[in-house]
């Protein structure tokens, strides 16, 4: 696997909370997994993905997870097209 | 840095000393009772005029929004109305402000607030888009922000929506604690306020509310300066009840005592908040029922000993509408107006069309905010994402929509109907959580006095409920 550098831009997670530490009165889906968190910021020593690691988050703040991503981006968009908004308030449909 | 127990039992005990440390307010100072705490004061002793509150809303970005006239939804809503009927649509559009929605007015005076009081940051948890005001208004303050917000469910997945507020909340240079779904929320934000010494800006103190009456004042002086009258309903897409709580503030301290204040929200029925699976089903990630109906009926449910916004106070009506009729009034607005918002903040507009109809053709409804939109935060990412995850997207009559089951998008502009919400029921529901608090027995003159006024009835409409 290859290293990550020091400094890159990476994702952590952390289980912040097992199942069995979880807020009461959960419905039991939400019960029978761990509470997650996911932070981004830049690596402090070069590592692998998976190794337990520390980040200085854009504030600068320390943090230490699982290095799970590198680079991680956003890839969210205008998702694909759905047909039945197209003729909503044009001349196809008397609104 | 003190180690501390981090358990969730121990995190949410020293929520009390927390909360003192975080905000400079002393909850003690106001509190009455189990029930009834001195709310005008701890409001009036935030300090701002309202001059102070548009003075500091104006270096950072915030406010004067321009109010637009509806012309071609007004007169396609008076084509489907009897004769006679159908306002005039009014509608400010708030996504000018800077980050793109109304929240911005709320970070703008927490933001103050924490830079005047010494603290080097501020700290708020939420679902995005007062993520987004909180990162913006501490970038324009030399503040550090943190945002805590519940983004993705077990397998790792994320609304569009709710992906694209937490990337605008980094864009600004805010740290994001990305969470899995839970309440363990405001765990998270009671830990990384201990850890950090910030400041809470949490959207239900007295400073965000504050922000928010500009917003009213703003109407009051936009119709009035225009049509040379005040509005006769106002309508404000409601959530946590900050939005209606503010602006009916706004509007009372400009003089609007007759200008009805009707509450919206998406009707989401049938899908558990804090649910793993129903997480990714709802297709909003605010304006809904999951936040709208708790928190009127009780507002104290919150991140703060008590809560700044409290609906019931003010609202003379709530609307509920369907997820697709949000989304065919966002497309609507978007090719009969020529401009593209965002759909959770089109919630209002969408009940503004039912009330409009029925309202007489000289009258004016204010429909009081837009959000920015974009990828991600787009009706159409949030319907292919829908039909993605298995939820039946179609046209047809909207009385047919299920929550995470069918979102049906109306085929004519007079099947947008929403439907009204039981009001007193709500009353009697927060009478019920009041008296959970504190047995009714015990409640004293000035307990009824503090009920009675939280939900806008008299102490004897209260009596006579016989709830519990």
């Amino acid at each position: 696997m290859t290293k990550i550098s020091t400094g890159a831009w990476v994702e952590i997670e952390q289980i912040v909370l097992k199942p069995e530490e979880r807020a009461p009165s959960l419905p039991p889906e939400t019960k029978a997994v761990p509470y997650v968190m996911r932070v981004s910021g830049f690596l402090a020593e070069s590592a692998e993905l998976g190794q337990e690691v520390t980040i200085h988050t854009l504030i600068g703040r320390e943090l230490r997870g699982t290095l799970r991503v590198a680079n991680p981006s956003y890839n969210h968009s205008f998702g694909e097209t759905v047909p039945e908004l197209l003729t909503i308030g044009t001349e196809a449909e008397n609104f | 840095m003190t180690m501390h127990d981090t358990s969730y039992a121990a995190v949410m005990a020293r929520k009390n000393a927390i909360m003192k440390q975080s905000l400079g307010i002393d909850y003690d100072d106001y509190i009455q009772s189990p029930i009834a705490f001195d709310y005008e004061r701890m409001m009036a002793e935030t300090s701002y005029t309202m001059d102070d509150i548009r003075r500091i809303q104006r270096e950072t970005k915030v406010g004067d929004t321009p109010l637009f006239e509806l012309r071609n939804l007004t007169a396609a809503v008076r084509r489907i109305s009897e004769p006679g009927k159908g306002a005039t649509i009014l509608l400010k559009d708030e996504a000018a402000n800077a980050s793109g929605s109304f929240k911005a007015r709320r970070a703008a005076i927490s933001a103050y607030q924490a830079l005047i009081k010494g603290y080097r940051g501020m700290i708020a948890a939420t679902s995005g888009n007062y993520g987004a005001a909180v990162a913006s208004q501490a970038a324009q303050r030399g503040l550090k922000s943190i945002i805590v917000q519940e983004v993705f469910d077990s397998r790792g997945v994320g609304q569009p929506e709710i992906v694209e507020k937490g990337r605008k909340c980094e864009a600004y240079g805010a740290e994001v604690i990305k969470l899995s779904v839970g309440p363990e929320l405001f765990y998270m934000l009671l830990r990384t306020l201990e850890e950090t010494g910030f400041f809470n800006a949490s959207l239900y103190t007295p400073f965000g509310i504050r922000g928010v009456e500009s917003l009213g004042y703003e109407i009051a002086e936009q119709v009035r300066a225009r049509y040379g009258k005040d509005p006769d309903a106002v309508v404000i897409t409601h959530a946590g009840g900050g939005n209606l709580t503010g602006t009916a503030r706004g509007l009372l301290q400009a003089g609007c005592t007759e200008s009805r204040i009707v509450a919206c929200s998406v009707d989401l029925s049938g899908l558990h908040m804090a649910s793993d699976r129903d997480f990714n089903r709802k297709a909003f990630t605010t304006g809904h029922t999951g936040f709208g109906v708790p928190f009127a009926t009780w507002p104290d449910r919150v991140d703060v000993p008590r809560n700044a916004a409290r609906s019931l106070r003010y609202m003379d009506e709530y609307q509920l509408v369907s997820q697709g009729e949000v989304f065919y009034i966002t497309e609507l607005l978007t090719k009969i107006e020529g401009i593209e918002r965002g759909p959770a903040g089109n919630t209002s507009l969408t009940a503004a069309v039912t009330l409009a109809r029925q309202m007489d053709e000289d009258q004016i409804v204010v429909v009081q905010e837009t959000e920015y939109t974009g990828a991600g935060k787009h009706h159409n990412s949030q319907l292919a994402f829908a039909r993605a995850n298995g939820i039946e997207v179609r046209r047809g009559n909207p009385v047919d929509n299920v929550p995470g089951k069918a979102i049906v998008i109306p085929e004519h502009l007079a099947q947008v109907q929403g439907r009204v919400q039981d009001l007193d029921k709500l009353r009697r529901s927060y009478l019920k959580n009041a008296a959970e608090r504190l047995p009714i027995a015990e409640w004293t003159d000035s307990d009824f006095e503090f009920l009675a006024a939280d939900i806008k009835k008299d102490g004897e409409w209260v009596r006579n409920q016989g709830v519990a």
